[in-house]
């Protein structure tokens, strides 16, 4: 499994190295989201203080969004989906490496995001284990169900509007817990932080063995 | 030696809906088998199931001794469709995909050499994007994708289409090569000179979506 997941990110790495979808169009558009946020809140007032942990995880789920249409998208392409069929390679192998491609290209996304929470809302990272755990923890959660999901509705014409519509709610636990998680982080009591964390990560195992498992299926029935 | 493939009144559904009726099909291993037909009667389906693709829900079905009806699996893996659809991916260069796709297939990276070098993409094309490609460069690299992998059954859907008469003539050199390294062609094609030349045996579908009937044509290659 891990060879083929190893073969399909470095794929799809490869297509967005070649395309550079992440840094023509999603990394802009979050910036863009950044920044309309702090014209729209007093970038001098406390509101924008308090509200940088929601509005970096909004803008980080949003810009999740395009990332992960774009990496279903891929697999859409002109036959691609008989080819893997046909292919020898392990369903959950071809899930894990689509996540882990969509978790490196969140990854870069929230540390464009970090710097530019710091630059423009002025936010002083402090507990940065809890940061950190945080991040890694949230990234696998949106990649792992962003990429079941994104299957989910692969070969539905519908699937542009289906999939924000599905995803977002279920990303809401991801939404909330990693913001408290960020609160405690930047400001609050680190300690009150770490369970957050822990929500986190049982939900990115949940939906990262809920993704491997019915990928197969999900292959075949689109 | 059992058949290549050996369909007996097999129905296939595309959804919900009936693909193929209760056909019957019978293809030896090592011989080049033409489908023949009208548009929708059924050519492209029948190579479909050939290759697991399309569910098989009553009667028997056979592809390399595997049964369709319980899985699926090991005939894919043995399987090399070429159709309409590429399977290519645009950003990607030529040597990208065939890699990709040889990987995939578990080839061996001489394999995967040595199928660019057989269909003329080792050199100059090898390192561009595929979205630059004419449509029969695509083609091309389909076929070093199939290539690849070796497959023991080809299934070509109109695989002359969109390819020069150079192009054309190396993929029936190639097919008739596999052939004779034991490999079994079952190809649909609305080149019929061509492909009836390059045919062992030539099968006529014909009805339509409710009930195809097969049946041999005389056929002198």
């Amino acid at each position: 499994m891990w060879r083929d997941a190893s073969l399909v990110a470095g794929r799809d790495l490869r297509v967005e190295a070649r395309s550079r979808v992440t840094i023509n169009q999603v990394a802009p558009f979050a910036l863009l989201v950044l920044i309309l946020f702090a014209f729209a809140l007093d970038p001098d007032g406390p509101v924008l203080e308090r509200a940088t942990p929601g509005l970096y995880w909004i803008t980080v789920l949003f810009s999740a969004l395009l990332a992960i249409a774009r990496s279903a998208a891929v697999d859409e392409a002109d036959g691609v989906r008989d080819a893997l069929r046909l292919s020898a390679l392990d369903p959950a192998g071809v899930f894990v490496g689509k996540a882990l491609a969509v978790a490196a290209e969140l990854a870069a996304l929230e540390a464009l995001l970090g710097l530019g929470v710091i630059i423009l809302y002025g936010a002083d990272p402090a507990a940065l284990g809890l940061l950190g755990g945080t991040c890694l923890t949230a990234t696998v959660a949106v990649a792992s169900t962003g990429t079941l999901y994104g299957a989910l509705v692969s070969g539905l014409r519908v699937r542009e509007t289906l999939l924000p519509l599905l995803l977002l709610p279920v990303l809401a636990p991801v939404l909330i817990a990693a913001t408290r998680a960020f609160e405690a982080a930047l400001g609050g009591v680190p300690a009150d932080g770490w369970p957050w964390c822990g929500l986190l990560a049982a939900f990115a195992v949940l939906y990262s063995v809920a993704g491997a498992l019915a990928y197969g299926t999900l292959l075949e029935g689109s | 030696m059992e058949p290549a493939v050996h369909l007996r009144d097999a129905v296939a559904l595309l959804g919900r809906f009936p693909a193929l009726a209760g056909i019957d099909l019978d293809v030896r291993r090592g011989e080049i088998v033409l489908l023949r037909g009208p548009n929708g009667a059924g050519k492209t389906t029948v190579l479909r199931v050939c290759a697991g693709l399309v569910p098989v829900v009553r009667g028997v079905a056979t592809v390399l001794g595997h049964d369709l009806r319980r899985d699926v699996r090991p005939v894919r893996r043995r399987v090399g469709l070429l159709g309409h659809a590429t399977g290519l991916f645009d950003d990607l260069t030529v040597a990208d995909n065939v890699t990709f796709w040889g990987r995939a297939y578990r080839a061996g990276d001489a394999d995967i050499a040595a199928a660019l070098d057989l269909v003329g993409l080792s050199t100059r094309l090898r390192d561009v994007p595929v979205a630059r490609l004419s449509a029969g460069q695509r083609r091309r690299t389909s076929l070093a994708c199939l290539l690849a992998r070796r497959p023991e059954l080809w299934l070509l859907d109109e695989p002359h289409a969109g390819l020069d008469h150079d192009a054309r003539d190396l993929l029936d050199g190639l097919a008739r090569q596999a052939v004779d390294q034991g490999a079994t062609v079952v190809m649909s094609s609305h080149e019929l000179e061509r492909a009836e030349a390059l045919a062992d045996r030539v099968v006529e579908l014909d009805g339509g979506m409710a009930g195809q009937t097969l049946h041999e044509v005389p056929h002198v290659a």
